[in-house]
């Protein structure tokens, strides 16, 4: 199959040959770079803290270069067992996880720092699903729906009881994108919506904790209670309203300074941004995620197999879901769930995850150009 | 696996997929649109709004409490100054669980049970938001450094720093310069709130309280920038507050202390007051209590002992009415004179008792040997304190004529410039009794008037300052504590208001002042009851360095009846109240002093060597001389002057009644009646 291989004569550039999408690269990079800047911010300048989450980031673009130059096929290949040992991971954090913040999330091996298997299973999860739709005709059978549900739900399922609901409906919303890519007859869909819709007064009255239920009035009145959980939302809006268009100016930024604002460095962090840069500061960051998401949606589109286009497109979609999650929260159109700002919010392990899957998309740009099957 | 691929059409998968990603794409866009058009919403359209909330979370503006003047005495001692204190605050807004926060606090620090139920009271009663309400007081070093270290667990807990009364003379001063404590909602509607937004504590007596306006002085403004714990992170404007006047008192804390050693464990009360500016230069009551008790609250179980019903601390006693029993004598004695109803000269028999319709009124010398004083002149009436002389005096001159009198020195009205809580005492009259009691006079009230009791009632500080006229010759001066306001200035205190007391015959001041000379010096003699009734307690036992004119004071608080045994011992609370006036250097007074004793049951015997010891201590020098500049001016220029110390004409050397004038010559105390006088006897 050499005839497709060698690209139809096209002289390879230095950064196929490296397996490196630069415009994707670029437009992280400068997300990067205005993210840490907003973070010195944030923290206050604490220098650290700083270090740290530069230290995470070099680690993440190594860590994105290094998939980058994993064939896609290996991964599909193993796709399998990289599920099931996944799914083992969750299993052991129920029986051997350390708790934290009420929450049995980490695994601790002495060996190798402690880490969340649910991470991993954001990666994994796409790609196991999409493996199993590529070896099936699209669009899907009801049967290869029931069973890619299925795998799905297990992991999501795990995930809930630790308990992390934020992060098990992102990775079931990840594969669901997969099942949506895959052809789902919009009937299907619809329905889906539908019943989802007609339980949700079963879900507010059996499942939902209190806590959970005043988030979601907070939403609509946050003055409810305002020293509560209506503060984080009363005092981001009072920082994104009171930046304007142009904003406060770079560590000018009263909310966060004065710690009126919670969590500013972590899941409120674009309270701080939008406060310190305004609205075109707000316009600057969306564009740079819109051209990200963009890139993605492109390569996925330019794909060459079924595989990849799902691949690709469930983890820019999931990318877009996070952004959107948390802008929606942070400006009080949404819920407050635990969602970072991708690329910006204090903490490596997320960044480092994205990193990875934006690593596959490369890798899906710069592979199944040369090697089709 | 072979099969599937093979039935797999690339072509249309690619397709389908590519079509999802564009609906995906499309959704994307779109929905990142509604993102900006929020954020839109926030940042352009309620920016205003939002920026104005901001503002407001953190720009906080602030009252700055100005620095309470300080308060001296004459000689410029401090009487009550501010000291450094910290104090635990809480805000409750940034504490969240209030409870929990309260429960650490008091793991870390003592908490009593009272602090916390404070707090909690003061919580409630707050009205500003955001305001820290205070937990505990007076913290030490060690306490705040607990504090500190646990602050991460402590939210909206602060120590905050600020200057606390401190009253340094303790007990001293309790009652005349007064305390400061925390201003309840009343008084916060007497006085401007913006003035007082950021001042906890205000004057509850004396000075603090009658000077409060010019102790306090004017709040400033600071508009600090504060972080969402409260902690204060930039000023960013100030208008600084005006501190408050340091004022001067008139009070000298020397006589104070030594009219307190003076009372010792008596219950009572000293007024001493300076006959050339009617500054009060003493006000003593005991029992006292520690006025820094007060300031930043005091506990119940201290308030209890504090409102004992007997020792009655919290009372001002030198501004409480008492009968005030034979003082009033000498000033009865000038109103006979100068309305013309006796001449010095005039005698009055006396047999021990004085008959009114059918009643015998006894006099005190009946209780001692059932007989009285014989032939009594005026004299011998104010030094032996002889009530049968002025009940006779009482039916011929009536009681308007003594209330008329006597209200002209001060009796019967409070005229102090700075004590409105004195009582006015009370100085009977016809129409005063019809007016309070719409009944007629009765002649035997008339009787008891005359020797100071019955209706008749008046208080150390009304004593005091007829005794200051009566020292002066009706040169009337306002009582006053305040001296002046600023330590600086040197005008005193415009203190005339009264008209002088004019007399017309002016020699009867010094008649007077001679009859009160001879209570205290007037010795033994070959009659009967011919010594000044306080002289064996005062000039017998040492004798005097200067001239002091003085009169006793037996009161009685109840009806005693006329079969009563006064041989047994009368329990405390039934025995007469002891008073004694006075007034020294006779020829250049410097001081006028009232003392009262409370039960203290003999006016000359238990408050004449008090008012002594007081009198010594503040007119004699470390060799118990009289100073040098209380001593008589001398000789030559002021000849005309200097005559007046020389007791009336034609009077006669007298044994054992020597006085000596402030330049040590022995002069003759004794007036020219002395002789008709010592012919008597029973």
């Amino acid at each position: 199959m050499g005839y497709i291989g060698k690209d139809l004569g096209r002289r390879k550039s230095v950064w196929e040959s490296l397996h490196i999408d630069y415009p994707l690269l670029i437009a992280l990079l400068i997300l990067l770079g205005f993210g840490l800047m907003t973070l010195y911010s944030a923290t206050d300048g604490n220098i650290s803290m700083m270090r740290r989450q530069v230290a995470f980031i070099i680690l993440s673009i190594i860590a994105m270069l290094f998939m980058a130059q994993v064939d896609i096929r290996i991964l599909k290949r193993w796709s399998p067992w990289m599920y099931l040992g996944s799914i083992g991971l969750l299993v052991l954090v129920i029986f051997y996880g350390s708790v934290g913040g009420g929450a049995k999330r980490w695994l601790d091996f002495s060996l190798i720092p402690r880490f969340q298997p649910s991470e991993i299973m954001k990666i994994v999860l796409p790609l196991c699903v999409a493996a199993y739709f590529s070896k099936r005709a699209i669009p899907p059978r009801l049967k290869h729906i029931f069973w890619a549900l299925v795998l799905i739900m297990l992991p999501t399922a795990l995930i809930a009881i630790q308990p992390d609901l934020g992060t098990a409906l992102l990775i079931a919303v990840s594969g669901m994108f997969v099942i949506l890519l895959a052809g789902i007859n919009w009937k299907l869909v619809f329905s889906f919506l539908g019943v989802a819709i007609l339980s949700s007064p079963a879900l507010w009255i059996f499942y939902m904790s209190d806590y959970q239920k005043q988030r979601v009035k907070t939403l609509f009145d946050p003055q409810s209670d305002p020293l509560g959980t209506g503060w984080n939302i009363i005092q981001s809006q009072t920082a994104i309203g009171s930046g304007g268009v142009y904003g406060k100016g770079w560590l000018n930024g009263v909310q966060s300074r004065l710690d009126f604002l919670p969590e500013g460095q972590t899941d409120f962090i674009v309270a701080v941004l939008a406060e310190e840069f305004g609205l075109l500061g707000m316009l600057f960051i969306m564009v740079l995620y819109l051209v990200i998401i963009g890139r993605g949606l492109f390569i996925a589109a330019m794909a060459q197999d079924t595989f990849s286009r799902l691949l690709a497109g469930s983890i820019i979609l999931t990318f877009f879901v996070y952004v959107f999650v948390n802008i929606g929260m942070v400006s009080g159109i949404l819920p407050v769930v635990g969602v970072p700002l991708p690329m910006v919010s204090l903490g490596g392990t997320s960044i480092l995850t994205l990193m990875i899957s934006f690593g596959i998309l490369m890798s899906i740009h710069t592979h199944n150009k040369t090697l089709m099957p | 696996m072979t099969e599937k691929i093979t039935l797999q059409d690339h072509q249309l998968e690619r397709q389908i997929v590519l079509s999802r990603i564009i609906i995906g794409g499309v959704f994307v866009f779109l929905l990142l649109l509604a993102l900006f058009a929020r954020l839109f919403y926030l940042q352009v359209n309620q920016h205003d709004y939002y920026s104005t909330k901001s503002d407001s979370y953190r720009i906080h503006v602030q009252s700055v409490v100005p620095t309470r003047g300080l308060i001296y005495d004459r000689n410029g001692i401090l009487l009550a100054e501010n000291i450094p204190s910290f104090t635990l605050s809480i805000v409750r807004e940034h504490a969240g669980d209030i409870d929990g926060v309260v429960e650490i606090v008091s793991s870390l620090i003592t908490l009593t049970g009272e602090d916390v139920e404070k707090f909690r009271s003061r919580l409630k009663s707050r009205s500003v938001p955001f305001s820290s309400v205070p937990v505990r007081y007076n913290l030490s070093e060690e306490e705040i450094a607990k504090i500190s270290v646990n602050q991460f667990r402590l939210p909206g807990v602060s120590v905050e720093a600020e200057l606390v009364r401190h009253y340094p003379e303790l007990e001293n001063f309790a009652h005349s310069v007064g305390y400061l404590s925390s201003i309840t909602t009343d008084e916060l509607q007497k006085v401007d709130p913006v003035n007082y937004s950021g001042t906890h504590q205000i004057g509850k007596s004396g000075v603090e309280k009658f000077y409060e306006d010019i102790l306090h002085g004017q709040v400033g403004y600071q508009t600090v920038e504060k972080n969402a714990r409260g902690q204060i992170m930039d000023v960013l404007d100030r208008t600084d507050p005006i501190p408050g006047q340091d004022i001067v008192l008139h009070l000298d804390s020397n006589l104070q202390k030594a009219a307190v050693d003076a009372l010792g464990d008596f219950r009572g009360a000293v007024v001493a007051i300076d006959p050339e500016s009617g500054g009060i230069m003493a006000m003593v009551s005991k029992p006292a209590f520690d006025p820094n008790l007060f300031v930043q609250g005091i506990s119940q179980k201290d308030y209890a002992l504090l409102n004992d019903p007997v020792l009655t601390p919290l009372y001002n006693r030198s501004v409480g009415k008492y009968s005030p029993g034979s003082t009033v004598k000498p000033f009865i004695s000038l109103a006979a004179l100068n309305g013309g109803f006796r001449t010095p000269e005039y005698t009055v028999h006396d047999p021990g008792w004085y008959q009114l319709g059918n009643h015998k009124h006894y006099d005190w010398t009946w209780w001692s040997n059932e007989t009285g004083h014989g032939t009594v002149d005026m004299q011998r009436a104010i030094y032996q304190s002889c009530n049968v002389y002025f009940w006779d005096l009482a039916m011929d001159m009536g009681i308007d004529e003594m209330h008329d009198f006597l209200f002209r020195f001060g009796f019967g009205r409070n005229v102090s410039l700075d004590l409105p809580q004195a009582s006015t005492g009370t100085l009977p009259s016809r129409e005063w009794k019809m007016a309070t009691m719409g009944e007629s006079w009765y002649p035997g009230e008339t009787i008891n008037s005359y020797v100071g009791q019955g209706y008749t009632e008046a208080t150390p500080l009304q004593l005091a300052t007829a005794t200051m006229l009566m020292s002066n010759k009706g040169k009337w001066y306002r009582p006053a504590i305040l001296k002046k306001i600023g330590t600086d200035s040197n005008t005193p205190l415009e203190s005339k208001f009264l008209p002088d007391i004019e007399i017309n015959n002016p020699d009867h001041w010094d008649f007077i002042a001679e009859s009160m000379e001879m209570v205290v010096n007037r010795g033994y003699g070959e009659e009967y009851r011919t010594y000044g009734s306080a002289y064996p307690y005062i000039a017998a036992v040492e004798p005097m360095k200067y001239r002091m004119a003085g009169k006793s004071g037996t009161a009685q608080v109840i009806a005693i009846p006329d079969d009563y045994d006064r041989a047994d011992e009368v329990p405390e609370k039934y025995r007469e109240h002891a008073w004694f006036i006075s007034f020294a250097p006779v020829d250049n007074p410097k001081i006028a002093l009232a003392v009262f004793i409370e039960h203290g049951a003999a006016g000359s015997s238990v408050a004449g060597p008090v008012a002594r010891r007081i009198l010594d201590a503040y007119l004699l020098d470390e060799e118990g001389e009289l100073k040098s500049e209380y001593r008589f001016p001398q000789i030559s220029e002021e000849g005309d002057e200097s005559n007046e110390s020389i007791p009336a004409e034609g009077s006669l050397p007298a044994e054992g009644s020597l006085v000596r004038n402030a330049s040590g010559e022995t002069i003759n105390a004794l007036p020219a009646n002395d002789r008709q006088l010592a012919t008597f006897n029973e």
